[in-house]
């Protein structure tokens, strides 16, 4: 741990500018619980509590004054203010109210009506506050961050966030969103189970083809990844958005509640009795990963049942789920072209693969014992640190990774079509061109889907945008070219341009389950006293990396062609060169601009120069290879 | 996008190197080489127009050994992928993310024999889409896919599914020899006509593939 912290000599200030000593940390958002973790010269380090513990309970407490408590101790709340504390949000991040009501009476979640504000993303009640997942989630990364700065002494402004593989756009969307209210940068969103191969492949040195198997509290994850010499290429990818420990959790609550209900002879049970339900079911669970059996009581109202539960019986509860799990590694191994037999391991990650029903039909259906040796609550972490050392500090190392889901849009009849196939490597760019129906036709109302299926409405929604302003044509005249770009994050811009006209629309997309612009200002505002702060602290940053590449770009220059220059020139281009050299280090934005556009503008006539000789070299060579030409052809 | 065949002039290769002379958007040099760096700052430069085997570092050829083209596909990705430019400037990152998305969309195609053939075949100025050269008038493969589509529909045993599954891989090794000599004596139209066929030996090996998933108890994702 020392290793990591920089402690100044004694009188010794630290540097001036936050942005050179403040550091990128890694963070594994997890449902039920989430770790931060830190890399310096390759060493990564988990950050832990005064008690030694890595986790923290993604739970959140709120106060009457909507302050958040987040953690061990929110979590022990739940039993005495269940209705204050809301915990496994990340299963709500980017879903609209129908999607939460089909995990009604699973999640005891309280959920506000919807209303006309405009964006779909659902609401909770929490203590008789109105909040959204992005917020509740936002509070979680805050206090993460407040971990990593206490134990490191720095600022902590930039982080590698990780997402499971199977996330849509919209959840994508929206943990980048609940970041920019903790007022954390994402350098990156790293799928967790590439985050978890690197981690496993750099410090184990594994090279071939892997499958990481992520079970976490409410995702699961299947990736098979090709490492060598550093690396990480990932052939496919797939999962289950809505299956983790926490549906573990509730087959065990549910057998609880039936067992209690039928000894207590009540039908009706409370929110209460299903919270301290599912709160006992963990527990259980837990112990059954180390003991064949155990006995546990359910004490509400006063009112106590005994529960004795086994290994074997575990196992049937949960043995569908399991199953599910198995039959989605299948098709991914099929959609990688690969067989068991071609896996040289699968490494195992997230809590729930602690449960040892799963850890033997993972065995039985690759044919061999499962790695678990890098503890698999904290290999994503872990492999997030690195990644942000990697992006800030660099490295050698290298993440390809692919789209998790295929992405299309609306055509007639509700059918989709498909624009990027899953499964393709990321950064991708793919065009599709398609037509007006209607003479006359003058917009077109274009739907982006994300999904397997054929039709529509069996696939997520992520936007709907209107292509205006088309020449009206004949049917089927227009050539109406659609771009779908998914970025290094797996984030989709979707462009439409019209060929003929040139009339362009670009959206990033958003809604559907999304928070609109104005929502996220709100939310900043209500969220950041310092906000206009944060946000000059950006430009600035910005400038001076801008800054930073011209002078390198003019030095470069002057090094190469410098000898074009007469002295009064080299001179002058001297001066402002030094003026910008001295001027980037001052915390004033606006100086730091005007010196870099001086040098823009001393420069000129010597890119001007520049390009002179460059045509006179090109020239000169025609000459030159024209010859050897007419040589050679002899 | 064509062959290096054109005899030009000396005065119109001036000119074109002159015309191909563009300035380096960051220090505003003249850039010396295509490369996808500057060579006197190191900016990194927009991808540009230019065909998916020289993007990789490859002849335009049709015989591309896999693991060359893994290694070239990886070190390009090791300078140009969006990770290495997290701290840059926006334009740097922007430009990166078109570089890596060039050289993804290039391996794809270079990666899959099939999609190579349709690609080079492409750049030679045909197309072996059903549109191109006509399917219709090749009774000999309709034929064979028809009977082949037969058997995998009758058959019933794994064992039955994996002899047809062998066969439609050799019928593929073998098209892709053919393919490749096709190509290296440049008869075009003959590739042309072989990557159809390919095309749809692909489409009935992948079928049996699935077929045998199925009978495998896999069922495909998202369904």
């Amino acid at each position: 741990m020392s290793n990591l912290l920089q402690i100044h000599e004694p009188g010794e200030t630290p540097a001036p500018h936050e942005n050179d000593t403040a550091l990128a940390v890694g963070i594994d958002l997890g449902t039920t619980n989430s770790v931060v973790a830190v890399s310096s010269e390759g060493h990564s380090e988990v950050l832990r509590d005064e008690d030694g513990a890595s986790l923290v309970p993604s739970v959140v407490a709120y106060a009457p004054d909507g302050s958040a408590i987040v953690g061990g101790l929110a979590r022990r709340l739940l039993l005495d203010r269940p209705e204050t504390v809301v915990g496994s949000i990340k299963r709500l991040m980017g879903r609209g109210v129908e999607d939460v009501k089909g995990l009604a009476g699973v999640l005891p979640f309280d959920v506000e009506p919807a209303d006309d504000s405009g964006s779909g993303m659902v609401r909770l009640n929490v203590a008789g506050h109105r909040l959204t997942p992005v917020e509740i989630s936002g509070d979680i990364l805050k206090a993460l961050r407040d971990r990593a700065q206490d134990h490191l002494g720095k600022t902590v402004k930039q982080a590698v966030i990780t997402v499971p593989a199977y996330f849509d756009d919209a959840a994508r969307t929206a943990t980048k969103d609940a970041a920019r209210l903790a007022d954390l940068e994402v350098l990156r969103l790293v799928n967790e189970p590439t985050a978890a191969a690197l981690a496993y492949g750099l410090d184990k040195g594994a090279e071939g083809i892997y499958a990481v198997y992520d079970l976490g509290g409410g995702t699961f994850d299947i990736s098979i990844l090709r490492m060598e010499k550093g690396v990480f290429q990932v052939l496919a990818t797939g999962g289950d958005a809505a299956l983790g420990g926490d549906d573990f959790d509730h087959a065990i609550a549910e057998h609880f509640l039936v067992e209690r209900s039928d000894s207590l002879e009540e039908r009706e049970l409370n929110a209460d009795e299903v919270k301290v339900a599912l709160m006992t079911a963990r527990l259980a669970k837990e112990c059954l990963s180390e003991t064949e059996s155990g006995d546990w009581v359910l004490d509400v109202d006063g009112k106590q049942t005994r529960h004795h539960l086994d290994r074997k019986t575990f196992g049937t509860l949960v043995e569908s789920l399991v199953s599910r799990t198995l039959d989605i590694c299948k098709a991914v191994m099929t959609d990688a072209g690969v067989g068991p037999q071609d896996i040289k391991g699968v490494v195992l990650v997230g809590g729930s693969t602690r449960v040892p029903v799963v850890r033997q039909q993972i065995a039985t259906l690759f044919g061999s014992e499962p790695l678990a040796d890098i503890n698999p609550d904290e290999v994503v972490a872990v492999g997030a640190a690195l990644q942000a050392e990697a992006l800030t500090v660099g490295s050698d190392t290298l993440l390809l990774d692919v789209t998790p889901l295929s992405l299309g849009i609306e055509t007639m009849g509700g059918l989709v079509e498909k624009i990027i196939p899953r499964n393709t490597p990321i950064p991708v760019a793919k065009a599709q061109e398609f037509t007006t129906y209607q003479d006359g036709q003058t917009a077109m109302a274009i739907h982006a889907v994300q999904g397997e299926r054929e039709m529509v409405d069996q696939n997520r929604s992520l936007a709907r945008f209107t292509l205006r302003g088309l020449p009206p044509l004949t049917a089927g005249a227009a050539r109406i070219r659609v771009t779908f770009t998914v970025d290094a994050d797996g984030l989709l811009t979707v462009g439409a341009t019209e060929d003929t006209t040139g009339v362009e629309a670009e959206v990033a997309v958003k809604p559907s389950y999304g928070l609109t612009e104005e929502e996220m200002a709100d939310m900043l505002y209500d969220s950041m006293k310092h906000a206009k702060d944060d946000m000059e602290l950006r430009l600035l940053a910005e400038a001076r990396v801008e800054a930073g590449r011209s002078l390198n770009a003019v030095k470069a220059a002057l090094e190469a062609d410098g000898s074009l220059l007469e002295e009064v020139e080299r001179v002058h281009i001297g001066s402002v060169l030094d003026h910008l050299e001295k001027t980037i280090n001052s915390n004033n934005r606006d100086a730091i601009n005007s010196a870099a556009e001086e040098l823009e503008l001393a420069t000129k006539s010597f890119a001007e120069l520049r390009m002179d000789q460059g045509i006179r070299t090109a020239l000169s060579g025609v000459e030159i290879e024209s010859l050897e030409d007419k040589a050679s052809s002899v | 996008m064509e062959g290096r065949i054109i005899r030009i002039d000396e005065s119109n290769a001036a000119a074109d190197k002159v015309a191909a002379l563009v300035p380096c958007w960051s220090c505003h040099g003249p850039l010396k080489t295509a490369s996808a760096f500057c060579d006197t700052c190191g900016a990194v430069q927009p991808p540009g127009q230019i065909d998916h085997f020289s993007r990789l570092g490859l002849g335009v050829h049709f015989d591309v050994d896999a693991e060359d083209l893994d290694r070239l596909y990886f070190g390009l990705q090791r300078q140009l992928h969006p990770d290495r430019f997290a701290t840059k400037t926006a334009r740097e990152k922007s430009f990166s993310q078109q570089q890596a998305t060039a050289i993804n969309d290039a391996y794809e195609i270079l990666k899959e024999p099939l999609k190579r053939a349709d690609y080079l075949v492409h750049l030679k100025g045909m197309d072996a889409l059903p549109e191109g050269c006509n399917l219709v008038n090749d009774q000999m493969l309709l034929m064979e896919s028809m009977e082949l589509r037969e058997a995998l529909a009758e058959a019933e045993t794994a064992q039955e599914v994996d002899a047809i599954s062998e066969r439609a891989d050799e019928d593929i090794r073998v098209c892709i020899e053919q393919l490749s000599r096709l190509f290296a004596d440049d008869d075009i139209e003959g590739a042309c006509r072989l990557t159809t066929r390919l095309k749809y030996l692909q489409k009935l090996a992948e079928e049996t593939r699935m077929h045998k998933a199925k009978m495998n108890g896999v069922i495909p994702l998202g369904l």
